[in-house]
């Protein structure tokens, strides 16, 4: 029994991490598993009855994979990482905690899931986008790509493959491997009036001609055709029709499948999450779920960690939209525009190596129709005069920047800037959202992460 | 006040590390000068006419658009060594600098043609050579100014032994992470690997380079005054300490 042996071990480094205070423990007793024996999770993985169903994307995929847990969990019991700890160690922590568990749903990082494709066989695979981001941890767009090419190629037709049809690189995977489901919008009435400047895989993947798009929705996803070879998106079998967007509260939209369509009602914002619950309903289906479970449990969903986080503090309220790339800023601009703009933001830039230690795609982020609103921005983290100069240089009067480079301050004046009853809007990165969540935690407000339930 | 006239080369292409933040800096710091900065945007099919634009600007690619462009851009050759011939000043980062070398052989094993304007070839190595960078340069004699930037290349360039670096790499890897130099400098040309972007954390270089545009303009020997930079030198000094806490190792 040496592999029990090993999970005891592990688990009480988790609960010692916890302790001694250091954190969550969820990545903890993966990462000493792994070390004490690396095949340990391919073994962890064969204890689940049901297999493992993975998520993964540039944006998205922690909300994607709680969206799918909340579907799933009146069903199965889940291992699911909910903390968004998706690298190796943190599926191998989440694995280990997991007894009685029958079903793994597994957040895994882009780069990672090559590695966990390979260890844990899994029964199904969705794939949601691929944007620039943190490349100066995974080096280009095009190697991640190509690690996913290598992942799916060969799956067996027991493994439900379900692509964003929508992204060009995403989509081409669903020719190589397992049984694919194809997802995608089609709701032109919300598409953007050109690609946006952060666009990367706007190229035809095939003969490199820009391609001509019927409808642009995020980013470079949409209904693309190339005008010379003729590449284009593939045809959906899960479809999202009639979308209705409602500022910063709510969206709803028909989800059109193939046993039926139903309306679903989202209680968060923007076409992203959109794009979130069209992913987590295909996975769902392709597990077996039926169309109520879906509409039940997308319905029941209200918001994964940090994502879009309407937290209480004392009289007043604090909006936490994580940024941290263009594509996933750019959104959570569009999204805050769309609910009438606020006339104050925090906003967090640090660059520890979960942030990007390469701080220069805040330049490739469109804030601009966002700071041109704001009456005050407050710039804080470790590259807090780096954002500054963003703003400077987009044409924000300097006097209206306030560089606060350290964290808690920067809380506290935005608060004291934000009215009794009144709502504080903060786009942190990160590690930045880990610890504004921790001080605010620190004063009884939230629970710490390794404590939540999923809503 | 004058006007500046700016080719952006591929702008559509070769955006991959906010090189559009370079260019704000650059239309910035003109117009708080009164001047006003016009930038042509220069891609593929388009002709690039020698004598139009006071200044180039070329950014960062990754392989893939590299090769989608390089083509075009080699036979736009001619025109771009002529251009900085008669004393436009140019800025190439990153993949726009490989290519204004004479080729690169990229991680595929294509060989890219390039510009011929910097004395220098580039071949892409297996280990990408990634983190915070700080150089130390002397564009004019006796001005010692220091660049802080963030590099993120596969590429190797080797300079000739004819041609000058940008500067001296103080932290970090620079071209080939062994030679101890960074970029290449010719005239009113700079290449470098340094984006993050580069220029709003260095503001002395965007003047130096708006400064030669506009000499070239026939605004004769141009110094263009100062302008509060407290938060650039800010930004400076913590991307510096970053280089020299974390930049590359040789």
């Amino acid at each position: 029994m040496r592999l029990g042996l090993e999970i005891a071990l592990a688990r009480a480094a988790g609960r010692l991490s916890r302790l001694a205070g250091a954190g969550g423990g969820t990545t903890l007793p993966g990462k000493l598993l792994l070390r004490l024996d690396p095949d340990a999770i391919d073994r962890l993985g064969r204890r689940l009855p049901l297999g493992s169903a993975l998520v993964s994307a540039t944006n998205g995929k922690t909300t994607t994979a709680a969206m799918a847990a909340e579907i799933l969990s009146t069903r199965f019991r889940l291992a699911h990482n909910r903390s968004g700890a998706n690298l190796v160690s943190g599926v191998a922590s989440a694995l280990l905690r997991a007894d009685g568990a029958e079903l793994g749903l597994l957040e895994v990082d882009e780069a990672a899931l090559p590695e966990v494709v390979r260890r844990i066989h899994p029964r199904a695979l969705c794939l949601g986008n691929l944007f620039r981001d943190q490349l100066d941890r995974y080096g280009e767009l095009e190697l991640v790509a190509d690690g996913w090419r290598a992942a799916v190629r060969g799956l067996p037709a027991a493994t439900a493959l379900v692509v964003n049809g929508d992204d060009p690189q995403v989509a081409s995977l669903s020719t190589e491997g397992g049984t694919p489901t194809v997802f995608g919008l089609d709701d032109p009435r919300h598409a953007l009036p050109a690609v946006p400047h952060a666009a990367d895989s706007s190229h035809c993947i095939r003969c490199g001609t820009p391609y001509a798009y019927a409808a642009v929705y995020v980013g470079h996803l949409g209904d693309y055709r190339c005008p010379k070879c003729g590449h284009a998106r593939p045809a959906l079998d899960v479809v999202a029709r009639g979308i209705e967007l409602n500022g910063l509260e709510s969206a709803a939209f028909d989800l059109v499948a193939p046993g039926g369509t139903t309306r679903i009602a989202l209680r968060l914002p923007g076409l992203y999450n959109v794009y979130n619950a069209l992913a987590a309903a295909s996975l769902a289906l392709a597990l077996g779920a039926g169309l109520d479970d879906v509409r039940a449990g997308l319905e029941r969903f209200s918001a994964a960690f940090g994502r879009f986080e309407r937290i209480a503090v004392g009289d007043r309220r604090v909006l936490v939209l994580l940024i941290k790339n263009p594509a996933g800023a750019n959104e959570a601009v569009r999204t805050l525009l769309a609910g009438g703009a606020p006339t104050l933001a925090v906003i967090a830039l640090n660059d520890a190596i979960a942030d990007g230690r390469d701080v220069s795609w805040i330049w490739d982020v469109d804030f601009e129709p966002l700071l041109e609103r704001l009456e005050r921005v407050i710039a804080t983290g470790e590259r807090a005069a780096e954002l500054s100069l963003r703003c400077k240089y987009a044409g924000v009067d300097p006097e209206r920047i306030e560089l606060v480079p350290e964290l808690e301050r920067a809380l506290d004046r935005g608060l004291e800037l934000t009215p009794p009853g009144g709502e504080l809007v903060i786009l942190p990165t990160y590690t930045a959202m880990l610890s504004l969540r921790k001080t605010v935690a620190g004063r009884g407000y939230v629970r710490p992460y390794w404590d939540e339930r999923a809503a | 006040m004058s006007r500046i006239v700016v080719g952006h080369l591929y702008p559509d292409y070769l955006n991959i590390y906010a090189d559009r933040g370079n260019i704000a800096v650059l239309e910035r710091r003109a117009a708080w000068r009164g001047h006003r900065l016009e930038v042509r945007d220069v891609s593929v099919g388009d002709d690039l006419v020698p004598g139009e634009h006071d200044l180039l600007y070329i950014g960062g690619g990754q392989d893939r658009e590299q090769a989608l462009i390089a083509p075009d851009l080699a036979a736009k050759g001619e025109a771009a060594r002529a251009a900085v011939d008669g004393g436009a000043a140019l800025l190439a980062v990153c993949g726009g600098y490989q290519l204004m070398g004479r080729s690169y052989l990229d991680g595929s094993g294509e060989r890219l043609p390039g510009v011929g304007l910097f004395p220098l070839e580039t071949v892409a190595g297996s280990r990408r050579l990634i983190g915070d960078v700080l150089l130390e340069c002397e564009l004019e004699p006796g001005e010692r100014r220091a660049l802080a930037g963030f590099e993120n290349h596969a590429g190797r360039t080797l300079l000739d032994e004819s041609g000058t670096p940008l500067g001296r790499v103080v932290a970090g890897f620079g071209n080939d992470g062994e030679s101890g130099f960074e970029g290449c400098r010719i005239g009113n040309a700079v290449g470098t690997y340094l984006h993050g972007p580069l220029l709003p954390r260095n503001p002395w270089l965007a003047d130096w380079l708006l400064e030669r545009a506009l000499s070239r303009r026939g605004e004769g020997d141009v110094m263009l005054e100062p302008l509060p930079d407290e938060l650039e030198h800010e930004a400076h000094e913590v991307a510096a300490r970053r280089a020299r806490e974390r930049g590359g190792r040789r």
